[in-house]
């Protein structure tokens, strides 16, 4: 097995989480992983991407026009990174404008939780749903357990729930 | 018992090879892509099999020389740096070529190529070059954990300091990482006194010299570190490919979806200083035409000097940015006339960064262009960079350099008998760094400058590694607070004032104050500390007072509080043209009240 996936957003929004757990999903099956991640500067409100490749590959970019799935969380990010994806990639899109591409309004959903940022994992529960990530939400539940701050824990169980419910 | 493996960071994987490798004493300066490397050796310390000394230098030569000294006792130390830091610590590194080691020694220096956040993308393997140090080039997150070992191995066989250069991409990927036990060295410090070596006086040096080229030619044929040849199945005869660093990995993964893994002979070069001149002679021998794809200057390529080499020299490969697997698939094909890859459309740029909402740099830069719209404001290395999108950073060089250039535009214009303001921006830990021999020199020559010494008790940009004067050390050790203001009255500064730049009446009252001062007479040099906490620290946001920060209907969509303030919290809907609060980043400082003309930003008690 092997997939490609892209997680963009901007500094904030919790994309490197939301790249740890998926690929610490990876790990606890025991499968390769490889991720990129952006730190630095655009950390602070810019334009942020991860990458993760699971299974055998040997570096962490994802040349244009490879990757199986994307998760955006920021809308002006599409054009940008809407090219990393495969033909027939899935793209989610985290936005509370209709369009075309499969939308929803994870920030709305989050901040009815009490936190906007949780709309990484609402986005991360929606890809879940539809079937389209390598793994099942039972994998992502334990990946969230071990990587969130104890106190934080059900919190972002919910959020993940939400989208995968929805 | 089964072997752990846990996902980690290039940065991390490397801190945790230092720990399993006996490190004994490890110091550091922080610098993007190299900062979680100590972060790491902090976070697993207690796991070190005996003591481990972590420091957070001053500035990097400062944590060079403090690696050193350890190795000369014996043990095993470390140095880690971006690549910009190898020159701060170029001084004590160059010279310990010559001098070597005792204990092993590596110095880690994460290089950046694109870049992606640094002042340019020097190739530390160039460096090492011309400084004559063997450097690591390592293609994963793993490798570069396997190489740590061997490179403190190698750095005691031949008593040398020995550089591992991970890039960006290795520093900040994640992947599967197996631990090992830590060693347990069980070396005391035991300083042998060798002044012919220690304290070597030219007299001393060609010997020297003499066995650091001895050792380069023995190190270049060391089994361990040979390029590593995957053999092709002669469907490509007299046809190579030579890649280093995580360039390398970029090309495997593409030899594979190309269906040409196994089918063309392809090395990796581990360590692209000193090449084995047997390296070369092989290659001229086997292949008439060699592809040669590495990050970020062409040192393998200088080295070989194969008459059919394909690669930076000759325009095939570009001479600079990243070497992103999209750019080494036009490359490739170009090469094995493979049918190109469809054509992109343009990069796009994303959204630029901000200084975060409720930054009080933000409020300092604002009322500075306010105070002085004309004048020139020399900045510096940190998140206060991004004071460039408020108009009130005219120049960033390199760490420090804004006091110094402040004070040569200084000498520039009043030598034509010309003044204008010029403000200085310079972060605390940018002061400590680098900042305080600049500022000694501008009072000595008499310049007539405003400094503003942007404190927010921490070292925002790379993520809040501590700072002199908040009294604590690395691992939230205790230690003595050097506080600011004495350095600055003690460096012959006559004008100093502290403000919180939220208190934007005050700061701009004495930013006038401190304008006036420097054309005074007795003028000089005048100091504002802008001291209010990084609000990405909760407990600094948790302290100050919080609003609900909204806009009524009397905005006039001047698009001041949107441009000129530039809150990343505040945008503009062009429909209504009005201003509108993200409630989602707003984190309720409310300095953006005073910005608005017309008083349409109001505040709620939270």
């Amino acid at each position: 097995m092997k997939q490609q996936v892209i997680v963009s957003g901007i500094g904030g929004q919790g994309v490197l989480f939301l790249t740890r757990v998926i690929a610490q999903v990876a790990v606890n099956r025991g499968m390769a992983v490889l991720t990129s991640e952006t730190h630095g500067m655009a950390q602070r409100g810019g334009t942020v991407l991860s990458t993760i490749k699971v299974g055998d590959f040997a570096g962490p970019l994802i040349r244009a026009g490879q990757a199986d799935l994307g998760l955006l969380l920021w809308e002006e990010n599409l054009a940008v990174h809407q090219p990393l994806l495969k033909e027939d990639g899935k793209l989610y899109l985290n936005t509370a404008t209709e369009g075309a591409e499969e939308r929803i309004n994870a920030s709305g959903i989050a901040r009815s939780l009490g936190n906007a940022v949780l709309a990484n994992l609402v986005l991360l529960g929606l890809a879940v749903r539809q079937q389209v990530l390598f793994c099942t939400a039972e994998e992502c539940e334990t990946a969230i357990r071990q990587l969130a701050p104890q106190k934080f824990v059900e919190q972002n169980l919910e959020a993940f729930h939400k989208g995968l419910k929805k | 018992m089964k072997q752990k493996i846990e996902l980690l960071m290039g940065n991390e994987a490397i801190g945790q090879g230092l720990i399993e490798a006996g490190c004994q004493i490890a110091a550091a300066y922080p610098g993007t892509p190299s900062t979680e490397i100590l972060q790491a050796v902090i976070d697993r310390r207690v796991q070190a099999a005996e003591p481990l000394h972590i420091e957070w230098s001053v500035n990097e030569k400062i944590a060079f020389e403090v690696a050193l000294a350890a190795s000369y006792t014996g043990k095993r130390s470390v140095a880690v740096m971006k690549q910009v830091g190898l020159n701060v610590a170029a001084d004590p590194f160059m010279r310990t070529a010559y001098l070597g080691v005792k204990g092993g020694m590596l110095t880690i220096v994460a290089d950046d190529p694109g870049p992606h956040s640094s002042q340019n993308e020097q190739d530390t393997r160039l460096f090492c070059l011309q400084a004559r140090v063997p450097v690591f080039d390592p293609a994963s997150p793993a490798e570069a954990k396997e190489l740590v070992p061997l490179a403190f191995e190698l750095s005691e066989k031949y008593e040398m300091n020995l550089v591992l250069r991970p890039t960006t991409r290795i520093c900040h990927s994640r992947q599967n990482v197996a631990f090992k036990e830590p060693l347990k060295l069980e070396r005391s410090a035991n300083f042998e006194k060798d002044p012919t070596r220690w304290a070597a006086t030219p007299a001393f040096l060609p010997q020297l010299h003499r066995k650091l080229n001895t050792n380069l030619e023995k190190i270049a044929a060391e089994p361990a570190l040979q390029p590593r040849l995957s053999k092709g199945d002669s469907s490509h005869p007299r046809t190579a490919l030579v890649a280093s660093g995580i360039v390398y990995a970029h090309l495997v993964d593409l030899l594979e979806e190309l269906g040409l893994r196994g089918r063309i002979d392809l090395f990796q070069v581990l360590m692209p200083y000193p090449l084995n001149p047997e390296f070369s002679k092989q290659l001229q021998q086997n292949y008439n035409r060699v592809l040669i794809l590495e990050e970020t200057y062409p040192l393998i390529e200088l080295q070989l000097a194969h008459p059919g080499a394909v690669g930076k020299q000759n325009g095939a490969i570009p001479r600079e940015g990243e070497l992103t697997p999209d750019i080494i698939h036009q490359v490739l094909a170009d090469f094995l006339n493979l049918p190109s890859p469809q054509q992109l459309p343009p990069p796009q740029r994303g959204q630029r960064p901000s200084l975060c909402p409720g930054c009080p740099h933000r409020a300092a830069f604002y009322s500075i262009k306010q105070c002085f719209p004309k004048g020139i404001f020399p900045s510096d290395i940190g998140c206060y960079t991004l004071g460039l999108n408020l108009g009130a950073v005219n120049t960033v060089h390199c760490m420090g350099a804004c006091i110094s250039k402040g004070a040569g535009f200084y000498q520039a214009y009043a030598q034509d008998g010309a003044f204008t303001t010029i403000v200085v921006t310079i972060g605390d830990s940018t002061f400590f760094h680098a900042g305080i021999p600049a500022l000694i020199n501008a009072v000595i020559q008499q310049a007539r400058i405003i400094v503003v010494v942007l404190d927010n008790a921490t070292t925002a940009m790379t993520g809040g590694q501590p700072v002199p004067h908040m009294g604590v050390a690395a691992a939230e050790k205790s230690t003595k607070a050097i506080a600011i203001e004495p350095l600055v009255r003690a460096s012959g500064v006559d004008f100093l004032e502290t403000c919180d730049p939220y208190d934007k009446e005050r700061f701009e009252r004495l930013l006038h104050e401190a304008d006036t001062y420097i054309r005074s007479e007795q003028g000089g040099v005048a100091v504002l500390i802008s001291r209010h906490g990084c609000t990405m620290d909760p407990a600094v946001r948790k302290a100050q007072d919080s609003f609900r920060v909204t806009i009524n209907d009397s905005c006039v969509g001047c698009r001041k509080c949107v441009e000129a303030f530039e809150c990343p919290a505040l945008s503009m809907d062009n429909k209504k043209n009005i201003a509108l609060v993200n409630q989602d980043r707003c984190i309720g400082c409310g300095t953006c009240i005073p910005v608005c003309p017309v008083n349409a930003i109001i505040k709620e008690e939270k």
